[in-house]
Formats: C-alpha cells, sequence, structure tokens
C-alpha cells in the first residue's frame, strides 16, 4: 500500500478568491471544494448534508453559478469566484434574500438555509423563475426537513419584488 | 404585558442562521483536531473473528485505529449507558466486544489528521466475521409478536360487541420503517484540553442527558466533561438518546490526548435510530346510526434483540371516540436491527394514521360524511380513564378547517370529482397529542443596565426555543426584547430534560415566569428601600415589571425604575435561579387537537399523486409566536405529505441491509412537491393546564395527515391502499 500512501501525500496548489479574499491552499487532489471551504479556510457556513449532491446544502456561487460543492473538486475551480453565505451580507447589511428569509421564517433549524439561499441568489440571476411554481420547482434540488418551503418560495417572491 | 407573547415575533437567533455564523457541532475549531472515520459491519448478525487494521495503521497521516480489542476502558453496567430516555433491555455499546448485532453497526474508528485521510484509511481495515442465523422481515415474524404493552385497560367486551356490530371494519395499515433525515450530520467534536477535561459539541436535543451519559460510559466526575449544543440543523427525535458517534469522538479523545470529531456519512445515519415498520389492525364496530359499540386496534412493532423499543401507538381512540368496548394491544417482534427511537410524534403519527383511514372507511360503510362520524362519536372525556380535558376545542376545529378548506363543497362519491384529466380526491382526518410538561429551571441575570441574560439546558431544534424564552422574558421582565440574550443548551446550565414529546415551550415557558418572579421579589425589596418609594409596603403580587420598571400591577404611575432600585441598592447584577415543576392533576386529561383536510391530484395515466392543498386547524392552547408556530405546523405537515406518498427505509430481507441509505433514494419531499398549506390555530383558552395555558406544538403537526392523504387519494380513485407510502405503482395495480 506503500504506493498509494505516497499519493495521498501529495498535494496541489491551487488559488481560490473567496468572498473577495484570496486565498492560496494545498490540497489533496480529491478534497471537494465544500471540504476546501470548511475545513481548509474556516467558512462553515456552508453546510455538508449528504456529501453526494443529494440535498443541495453545500451550495455555493462559483462564477456567479450555483452549484453543489460537494461534488466539485477543489482543484477543479483553480482562479475561480467563489461567494458563500458569508460573502452576501455587505457591510453589515444583509443581502435581501437574508433578510427575506428572517420576514419569512423561511427556515426552523437553519442547517439548509445557507445552501438555501446560495441557490436563490443564483437562481435570481439565472431569471428563469416568474411565479411560485417556477420557484418550486427550480429550488427542488434544495432539500429542507423542517419542511419550510411555502416559506421559503414567499421569502424568495418578496426579493424578486413580487407581492 | 403581553408585548411579545402571542405575537409573530422572528426568529431571534435568525440572522445568525441566515449568515453561516451559527455554528454546529461538526463545526467548532480545535487546535490540532483529529478526525475520525467509522467502520460499519456489513453482517447482520454473529462476531468478528478478525479485524486487520494494520494496513490502515500504515497510512501516512492515521495516529490509530480504534476497534472493541483496544480501546480505552467503557462502563461494563448497563446502568452506566442507560440514557434518560433509553427503552427497557440492555443498551447498545459501540466498539465494546465481537458481537455484531445489526448490519451497519460500528465496529473500528480510524483516526488521522484529516478527515479525507481518515475516509480512505477505513477502507482498508479487512474484517471477518462469524455469521449468524437472523432475521429483519416484521411481517416474516410477524407469528412472534408478543404483547409489550396494554396502553389502556380493556373496556367491555369488544370482540364480541365488533362480531355483532351492525356494519363493521376491520384491517391492518402498514407503515414502514421511517428514518428523520435531519439535515445536518450526527456529528460530534470532543474537544480536549491540557487538563485533561472535554468539552463535547454534540448534535443532541438533550446536552444533560449526553453530559451524565458520557460520565457514567467513561467514569468521569461531572466537572470533567461538558456538553454543549448549541444550534442543532434538525434532529426530530434522532438526538433524544445519545448517538454511537459521540462515544466514539469522546473514545478517541481519550486514547489520543488529542480533540477528535466523528461526522457520521448519510449513509452511516441509517444504522441509528428509526421510526419502526408497525401493522396496525383496527377493527371497528358501529350502530347503523353511526355511533361507535366496539374499537380494537393491535400494533406490531418491530424493536432490537437488545431493547424493547413500544409507544402509544394504539391508545388514541380513547381519547377521540366514544364506544362503550375498546380493547388495544401493543406487540414487538425482536428482529436482528438496531433499536427504533422516537421519531416525531411517535406512536400516534403511525397508529392514528389507521384509525383515521378506518373511521374513513367506515364512514363509506355507513354513507356518513366522515365529519359526520366523528361527530356522532365525539369524546368530550378521555374514555380511558373517565377524565375531562382541561380543554378541547375539537369541534372548533372541524368547523374551521371546513370551512377555510370548503368541505361543503364535496361530492361524497369516489371518482366524482375532477380538474382537466386529473382526478380530484378531497379527504380529511383527526389528529391528536399530548400536552406534557417537565421540570425546567432558569438562571436570569439582570443588569442595572436593563441587560438580561436567560439560560438554561434547554435545546432549539429549529423549534424556536430561543425565541420564545426571549419573549416570555421580555413579558414578564418588562423589556423590550432586544434587551434580552437567550443562552442554551450546554450542560454547565440550569436543568433541562431532553427536547421532545412538544414538552418544552411550556416547561421552558413557566420556568422563565419563575425565575423572573424572584427577580421582581429582590427588585421590590430594592425600590421599596428607596425614600419615599411609590411601592413602599407593596406586595409582591401587588407588582408587575413594565418599561423597565418595577410598577403597581394596578396603577402602573407608581413605579420605580430598574436601574433606579439596583443603584439605590448599591446593586450592579441580580442572578436569580429557579425550578419550576407543575402542580400534578390528575383530575383532567391533557391533549392538543387538529383537524386535517387534505385535497389531491391524481393523474391516473401515470399515477402521479400531487397534494395541492392542505388545511390543518389546530386546537393547541395559546400559541406564544403565531410566526414560528405556523412553521412549526407547516413543517409537520410536510412531514405528513412524506409520510403518506413518500418515505420508506427498504431493507433486502436476504441480507438485512437498507437498499436505500441515502437522501436521492429514500425519498423525502421537495419543494415542488408542497403547495398550499393553511394553518389555523382555534382558539382554545385553558386556565387549568398551566398559568399561560400552553400546550405545545411540535408533534400534533403531523398527527392524521398521513390519514386525510390517504382518504383523499381514495376518494379520488376509490382505491383504498392500506400499506404506506401511497407510491404510484400502488395505484397502477
Amino acid at each position: 500500500m506503500g504506493d498509494v500512501t505516497h499519493q495521498i501525500s501529495e498535494r496541489i496548489p491551487i488559488h481560490l478568491v473567496v468572498n473577495g479574499v484570496s486565498h492560496t491552499l494545498d490540497l489533496v487532489p480529491w478534497t471537494t471544494l465544500l471540504d476546501a471551504l470548511r475545513d481548509h479556510l474556516a467558512l462553515s457556513g456552508t453546510k455538508k448534508g449528504c456529501d453526494h449532491g443529494q440535498c443541495g446544502a453545500c451550495t455555493v456561487l462559483v462564477d456567479g453559478r450555483r452549484v453543489n460543492s460537494c461534488l466539485t473538486l477543489a482543484v477543479m475551480k483553480d482562479g475561480a469566484e467563489i461567494t458563500t453565505v458569508e460573502g452576501l451580507a455587505k457591510d453589515g447589511a444583509l443581502h435581501p434574500l437574508q433578510q427575506a428569509f428572517i420576514d419569512h421564517d423561511a427556515f426552523q433549524c437553519g442547517y439548509c438555509t445557507p445552501g438555501q439561499i446560495c441557490s436563490a441568489a443564483g437562481l435570481l440571476v439565472e431569471g428563469h423563475a416568474h411565479d411560485a411554481d417556477e420557484i418550486r420547482e427550480l429550488m427542488s434540488g434544495n432539500l429542507c426537513r423542517c419542511g419550510a418551503y411555502p416559506n421559503i418560495v414567499a421569502a424568495i417572491q418578496q426579493a424578486m419584488g413580487q407581492p | 404585558m403581553n408585548a411579545y407573547v402571542g405575537t409573530p415575533t422572528s426568529r431571534v437567533d435568525g440572522r445568525a442562521k441566515v449568515t453561516g455564523a451559527a455554528k454546529y457541532a461538526g463545526e467548532f475549531p480545535a487546535d490540532r483536531l483529529l478526525h475520525g472515520f467509522v467502520v460499519e459491519a456489513t453482517i447482520s448478525c454473529g462476531r468478528i473473528v478478525r479485524l486487520d487494521t494494520n494496513t490502515a495503521q500504515q497510512v501516512k497521516g492515521v495516529l490509530d485505529v480504534l476497534t472493541h480489542a483496544n480501546r480505552p476502558p467503557l462502563a461494563d453496567k448497563d446502568e452506566a449507558w442507560k440514557d434518560e430516555v433509553a427503552p427497557d433491555g440492555s443498551p447498545f455499546r459501540p466498539l465494546y466486544d465481537d458481537t455484531i448485532r445489526f448490519n451497519g453497526q460500528p465496529i473500528a474508528l480510524v483516526v488521522a489528521e484529516d478527515w479525507e485521510t481518515a475516509k480512505f484509511a477505513a477502507t482498508l481495515v479487512r474484517v471477518e466475521y462469524e455469521q449468524h442465523g437472523f432475521a429483519t422481515d416484521l411481517e416474516g415474524e410477524r407469528s412472534n409478536a408478543a404483547e409489550k404493552d396494554k396502553p389502556h385497560k380493556p373496556r367491555g367486551d369488544a370482540a364480541a360487541a365488533l362480531a355483532g356490530a351492525d356494519v363493521r371494519h376491520e384491517a391492518d395499515y402498514v407503515i414502514p420503517t421511517e428514518h428523520h433525515n435531519p439535515m445536518e450530520l450526527y456529528a460530534t467534536t470532543a474537544v480536549w484540553d491540557d487538563n485533561g477535561k472535554l468539552t463535547i459539541y454534540d448534535k443532541t436535543q438533550g446536552v444533560q442527558n449526553v453530559h451524565k451519559f458520557l460520565c457514567g460510559v467513561f467514569d468521569k466526575k461531572p466537572d470533567d466533561i461538558r456538553v454543549a449544543s448549541p444550534y442543532v440543523g434538525g434532529a426530530f427525535g434522532s438526538g433524544l438518546r445519545p448517538q454511537y458517534q459521540v462515544v466514539l469522538a469522546t473514545l478517541g479523545a481519550l486514547a489520543l490526548k488529542r480533540s477528535v470529531r466523528v461526522v457520521l456519512t448519510r449513509q452511516q445515519m441509517y444504522g441509528l435510530g428509526y421510526r419502526p415498520m408497525t401493522i396496525e389492525r383496527v377493527g371497528l364496530g358501529a350502530k347503523s346510526d353511526g355511533t361507535l359499540d366496539a374499537i380494537t386496534h393491535e400494533a406490531i412493532a418491530v424493536t432490537s434483540r437488545y431493547e424493547d423499543f413500544a409507544r402509544n401507538d394504539t391508545g388514541w381512540a380513547e381519547q377521540l371516540y366514544k364506544s362503550p368496548n375498546s380493547r388495544f394491544s401493543h406487540k414487538l417482534v425482536h428482529l436482528d436491527v438496531s433499536t427504533p427511537c422516537d421519531m416525531r410524534a411517535p406512536g400516534a403519527a403511525s397508529g392514528v394514521c389507521a384509525l383515521e383511514c378506518a373511521m374513513d372507511e367506515l364512514a363509506v360503510a355507513l354513507k356518513l360524511d366522515p365529519i359526520e362520524l366523528r361527530l356522532k362519536c365525539y369524546s368530550d372525556h378521555d374514555q380511558s380513564e373517565n377524565l375531562p380535558y382541561t380543554s378541547k376545542q375539537l369541534r372548533e376545529c372541524y368547523a374551521r378547517g371546513a370551512d377555510a378548506f370548503g368541505w361543503s363543497r364535496r361530492n361524497p362519491a369516489p371518482r366524482s370529482m375532477r380538474d382537466g384529466k386529473d382526478l380530484v380526491g378531497w379527504g380529511m382526518a383527526t389528529g391528536v397529542w399530548e400536552a406534557l410538561q417537565m421540570p425546567v429551571a432558569v438562571r436570569i441575570v439582570l443588569t442595572s443596565n436593563g441587560h438580561a441574560e436567560v439560560s438554561c439546558a434547554a435545546s432549539d431544534i429549529g423549534t424556536g426555543t430561543y425565541t420564545i424564552v426571549a419573549q416570555v422574558a421580555a413579558d414578564a421582565l418588562g423589556l423590550p426584547i432586544e434587551n434580552i440574550s437567550v443562552r442554551l443548551a450546554d450542560s454547565s446550565l440550569p436543568q433541562a430534560p431532553v427536547e421532545g414529546g412538544s414538552w418544552m415551550a411550556a416547561s421552558s415557558a413557566h420556568a422563565v415566569l419563575a425565575a423572573a418572579e424572584e427577580v421582581r421579589k429582590e427588585l421590590l425589596g430594592l425600590a421599596g428601600k428607596i425614600p419615599g418609594s411609590p411601592l413602599a409596603g407593596a406586595k409582591l403580587a401587588d407588582t408587575v415589571l413594565i418599561d423597565g420598571s418595577i410598577a403597581g400591577a394596578s396603577d402602573t404611575s407608581r413605579a420605580v425604575s430598574i436601574a433606579d432600585a439596583m443603584r439605590h441598592g448599591g446593586v450592579e447584577r441580580i442572578e436569580k435561579e429557579k425550578l419550576n415543576q407543575f402542580d400534578e392533576d390528575k383530575k383532567h386529561a391533557r391533549n392538543t387537537h387538529s383537524a386535517v383536510f387534505a385535497e389531491v391530484k391524481v393523474d391516473e395515466e401515470l399515477g402521479v399523486i400531487r397534494v395541492t392543498r392542505v388545511v390543518s386547524a389546530v386546537a393547541a392552547g395559546r400559541i406564544l409566536n403565531t410566526k414560528t408556530g405556523r412553521s412549526q405546523i407547516m413543517g409537520s405537515v410536510v412531514w405528513g405529505i412524506g409520510m403518506a406518498l413518500h418515505e420508506e427505509t427498504v431493507m433486502d430481507h436476504r441480507f438485512g441491509r437498507i437498499m436505500n441509505a441515502n437522501i436521492a433514494e429514500y425519498h423525502i419531499p421537495v419543494n415542488a412537491d408542497v403547495h398550499d398549506i393553511d394553518v389555523i390555530f382555534v382558539d382554545e383558552p385553558d386556565n387549568r393546564i398551566n398559568k399561560l395555558g400552553i400546550k405545545g406544538l411540535g408533534e400534533i403537526g403531523i398527527v392524521g395527515v398521513p390519514a386525510a392523504i390517504a382518504n383523499a387519494v381514495y376518494h379520488a380513485t376509490g382505491k383504498r391502499i392500506r400499506r404506506f407510502p401511497i407510491t404510484l405503482d400502488k395505484l397502477l395495480d
């Protein structure tokens, strides 16, 4: 097994801009973007719920697009700009989605919430969701076991400026 | 006096949760933190013959592989392993010996410098087993069911009355095994300090339960270990008993004298507790006028070989429906599986589902509207003990719910309602749960700047405990809610039981009131001594805390500000801790109730079922927070949708292994599965149950929902599916 142990000790330098801050990391190649954020950059706002792309709790924005960071190897994103839930508020002012989630009680335990909010931020940019049904459909990659879905839809509608 | 209680107050922990600042058990940092990865058994019953960890040990970065053969000492008496909610039996002990009791049992912990290395090295552990025969199939072992419990004593002769009834309905309803699947993985970070003391951040619903358990299992003094869990990423019952990873993380920390984190994978979480599969046999015998003569309900449930997990599935008809004859029983089948545990509304979610489907079938047989049948049988008393209720507004739930839903427009004939090519079905059911309350202590520290810290060991598992404690404290202390800070879920804080059973709202709120009264007593003493005090000689009962002052209850202009009272007394802070115990009332039954109405639309060609509308009318005493309370009921309705249509843990009984141990194949509702949910809180003043009239909301919202949906599916399609979940293949049969 000597070969294998040698391989896992081989680390690769990568560069990420996370929430506007530059980081250089030396990572074993199979480190996911999720583990890079949580374990190597101490940004635990991005959550691990399944590690298999099944729950969406790990959703972050990579160059403005929402991705499951658990299905993304960090080395694949060398040079990318990453936005996590910690990077949404500006100068202490909450992002409109963050405020809307509080206003509509769009969470209970809060564990899926960073992924929901990042996913919703990506959704708003995509511009494909125009009504509640489309929001439901396009937010269905983000599971919420507390069952806050109707409030999540209402919060996103508020952030979209819909009544 | 009620500036906050009863209002739609936003969560006080909301900002922490939407910004990512809230830290969960597996996220607390520690110097030189090690990571543990669990190796699980792949057989269902037998013994470990050989466990080869040599290759794994040689991986660079691996510090140790802990097994039953090399672990530090663990308690050898069952008493140490029995936590405060343990069932009868001999609790499971991880890494204790070479015995394999269930598939997925942890048998080794690989500890490494980083998680990737631990995970990789875990694949190199080799195990040889001696396999023994095993059984995991409840239906195959039904004949081995043994009576565990009679939830209520029989009344009359139910068997004879059922046999002789004008109209009789009797059937089996099958509820599958379900897993909680909270979004947060089961996790523990055991932080080792140089004095050998441990701070354990654990995903639990009861920090003091885990604290006492760990002290027993590892033979530690209370001061050696502190357990904290400030945020819990959902639990739903899965964190009531200590989870095995808390033992493993602590074991690793003690063995290596370093901090250790153990986070289970989603797959590994299926090796812990679950809602047990049950076969619910319900018999209803009625006169032709729709009054009941007989109710029988027998539950046959899974448990492990080593513990008797049993909950009240069957007694609920005693609360709901008048019948001169009744008989209930709960039987267990011991199988080679891990012990089930409480899962949202344990017992009731399954048992009332069967009862309420059976009532719908009886209504059809009697050609009665399902609400009319329930009103004909409505019980004003808990029949088992012949007790009146502290309050029971279930009639109003039926009326308000039916009105909001538009029930009067329902054509009772199955397959009679359509929307385009979809069949439309309307169904309803009743929900019932207990209104429990437990001793809880709260500490309040009031400082002269008008800020109060309120602390208690209770957990907030997403239920809103932080928020309601802040609301009650703000009102009781007469301060704005921004001036209240709440600390929870630390074993060093004042006493609280596990957060479960829907008891924490009433229990914590009254503990806050009790502690606030002690604060007021001290303030009155200080205020009364001020020369010319408007409160000189005032009795405690005649005072209130309001607008930052202590004042006369009947004349709030007779007031002394908190700041003045404390300054005159030369006091900077007032610290009071009080344990609240509720008076035992054996003369009344205490329950919450609901009426649930569901609309389904069924595409008959594809079998696709959508729940397009749910109205849940709930009577649960005073609602402390209408915003978070509504969310709790809404979330429970979503759980009910999952129970009705999606959720099932599927086991391959040839191997005793779960086949869908992930959240892609174990289906839970997603956003697109959930449409309109209307929550109605029916006014239910209750001055008997407790001072504030609080009953609790954690479980009532799920009870009845699966049955209402199943009854709606029958109404839409004419097909009665008695084996849950109602998946499309069952409709296409």
